[in-house]
């Protein structure tokens, strides 16, 4: 492997300063909550150890990961983790095409057995023996085993590898599966969100080659630095959530005074993300700063969950066209009529019984 | 003592006299017609669980759909979500501190205290005591039979709606609880499982919801059950409640 230049090599022929070098690893320690003593334990990493080798699969998905992740407004990610990372596989950013390309994806496997990330995209569809998804003539349930056999550890990109996503709604027709139901033998890292946060993706990415292993995860197999608390929990309409203040509305003036969208059936307070702190676009924002409510893109099951724009929410788990309220409500209102007509009987029966009885009664005392 | 169960005129000077009492009443006050069922730790339970369940459901409801919006302060001098939330977690902890001490006051108290807790679904006789319960409501039976803690259809109301009801409002409660305790503390290590069992933390806070509306429908049918077979059954219902004694109308065998 010492053919493969090292991460600060490629960052200096890119032109990038020695200055900028160091603040890249001063940040992204600050990304990975590692704290300052861990800069220059990151700089000596990326300035000796040879990149790693990723191959990047994509199975049934849209690719919003990898648009979210070239967008990676880090300092210098645009250009340096694409290249920081020896993307010798990807089958949507590489030149190569066809033959060509299945070739890359077969030498790197060979070169470096054992050694490479395998990052996968998107998820393998296994009905029909999966042909619902093929590339290079094969289905891709087959190259996605075939890749992981000898990868060091597998990152699960976004919501559709992590969980499903959209594919594997109900009724998931093509029987979509996550990663991990297909390859249990390997480190997987989930990384979920549709797409995830692209400082996420390549804050993990930089931890594995820094420190060359996976990072603290949770118990979910997420990074436990991005997806350790709830949008909820460090949203910055948390105190109008706190005091009642809510938008009713789309456009209402609580809307425009940007009240908590909780009302609006904003899933923050159900969601592990880091879109709350990070934020999206270079820090610009994000969807609860921008209005519109959280839909929970990086839970399990999203898609299934009923309206985004309810809280009590439809009950389609269940198979039922109604939310718990409606349920709850037609029963204890079906009980409470039931009742009352069972206090009326109860009231004639009753009744009915005592002139029944009088006379027996009038008898005895006579 | 001389005994007084022979002599009809002897004794009972004050209800004879002020007490309003006939001859009949007399006769039927001399027996022993009461039992003690309920222990002060199983009524005092009775109340707290009651008063929380109501201060749940409101709370609880009020939680999933908010009040209007209100404009009473300053969002930071405002509290008004924040206390709602609080008067449902701390009546969520009373009801849970309650119901261990329910447990517990099943291990040590007396018979009675039990019968919440089980269902004897092994014995045939119980099944036709149900069933003689259920055409009982249904206006089959002519006569209710004498209970003196729970008839069988209580029976299994309670073990549904209480043991195992009150049992998943409480998992599923902390399940939710523990999302805002956040990851780490104790609160999540022995709930947060559960959660990423169950999936996605909506689907726990509908059946929570679901759970609400269930114990919803209990509390109509129980009281009104606890009012009707105060009136129609041969025992004291709702006093026994509240003093702990049923008493028996009559003195008839079944």
């Amino acid at each position: 492997m010492s053919q493969i230049e090292t991460f600060y090599d490629v960052m200096r022929k890119q032109g990038i300063t020695r200055r900028s070098f160091m603040k890249y690893c001063s940040l992204t320690a600050a990304a990975l909550g590692l704290g300052p003593a861990f800069v220059p334990k990151i700089a000596h990493a990326m300035e000796t150890l040879p990149r790693t080798p990723v191959i990047w699969v994509h199975g049934l998905e849209c690719t919003c990961c990898s648009e979210s992740f070239i967008r990676s407004a880090h300092p210098l990610a645009g250009d340096v983790v694409l290249s920081m990372i020896s993307l010798d596989y990807d089958d949507t950013l590489m030149a190569a095409a066809g033959h060509q390309a299945e070739a890359a994806l077969r030498d790197t496997i060979e070169r470096y057995r054992g050694n490479y990330i395998l990052a996968v995209e998107g998820n393998p569809p296994l009905n029909e023996d999966g042909m619902y998804c093929i590339v290079g003539g094969k289905p891709f349930v087959e190259q996605l085993r075939e890749a992981a056999e000898h990868a060091k550890a597998i990152i699960s990109w976004g919501a559709c590898a992590s969980y499903g996503c959209v594919q594997a709604a109900h009724p998931n027709p093509t029987r979509a599966v996550p990663v991990h139901q297909v390859i249990t033998d390997k480190p997987i890292i989930r990384v979920p969100g549709c797409p995830p946060i692209a400082e996420v993706m390549t804050g993990v990415i930089t931890y594995m080659l820094t420190f060359d292993r996976l990072p603290e995860l949770d118990r979910q197999g997420r990074p436990a630095m991005f997806y350790g608390q709830r949008i909820h929990d460090k949203c910055y309409r948390r105190p109008h959530f706190d005091a009642g203040q809510f938008v009713e509305s789309w456009d209402d003036d609580n809307a425009r005074r940007g009240y908590c969208l909780y009302k609006m059936g904003c899933k923050g307070p159900t969601t592990y993300n880091a879109c709350s702190t990070i934020r999206w676009n270079e820090g610009v924002s994000f969807p609860i700063q921008s209005g519109h409510g959280c839909i929970g893109c990086s839970e399990d099951g999203f898609w299934d969950q009923g309206s985004f724009y309810d809280r009590v929410t439809d009950l389609t788990q269940f198979g039922v066209e109604a939310n718990a309220d409606q349920v709850g409500m037609a029963a204890a209102g079906a009980v409470a009529g039931g009742i009352a007509l069972h206090t009326a009987i109860s009231a004639l029966r009753s009744a009915q019984k005592k002139v029944q009885d009088r006379p027996s009664t009038a008898k005895e005392e006579a | 003592m001389t005994d007084l169960s022979h002599d009809p005129a002897a004794g009972l000077e004050a209800s004879r006299l002020t007490g309003d009492a006939t001859e009949s009443d007399l006769a039927s006050v001399r027996k022993r017609t009461s039992v003690y069922v309920y222990e002060v730790p199983v009524r005092l339970w009775h109340w707290i669980n009651a008063a929380c369940i109501m201060v749940l459901v409101v709370t609880g409801y009020l939680i999933g759909r908010p009040l209007p919006s209100m404009q009473i302060a300053e969002a930071t001098h405002q509290f008004v979500f924040g206390y709602i939330r609080f008067a449902h977690f701390a009546a969520g902890m009373i009801l849970t501190a309650g119901f261990f001490g329910r447990i517990y006051w099943a291990f040590v108290g007396n018979h009675h205290a039990r019968q919440m807790f089980y269902l004897p679904v092994h014995r045939k006789a119980w099944w036709r005591e149900v069933w003689h319960e259920i055409r009982w409501y249904a206006f089959l039976e002519r006569t209710p039979k004498k209970y003196v803690g729970h008839n069988p259809l209580a029976q299994i109301a309670m073990f549904f709606f209480m043991t195992v009801g009150l049992t998943f409002m409480i998992v599923t409660g902390f399940a939710m609880y523990a999302e805002g305790a956040m990851q780490g503390g104790w609160l999540d290590f022995l709930f947060g499982p559960l959660r990423e069992w169950i999936g996605n933390s909506m689907v726990l806070h509908q059946i929570h919801r679901l759970g609400m509306w269930a114990i919803v429908v209990f509390m109509l049918i129980h009281i009104y059950a606890a009012i009707r077979e105060d009136i129609l059954s041969r025992q004291s219902m709702v006093s026994t409640m509240i003093s702990g004694h049923r008493t028996f109308k009559d003195d008839r065998a079944d």
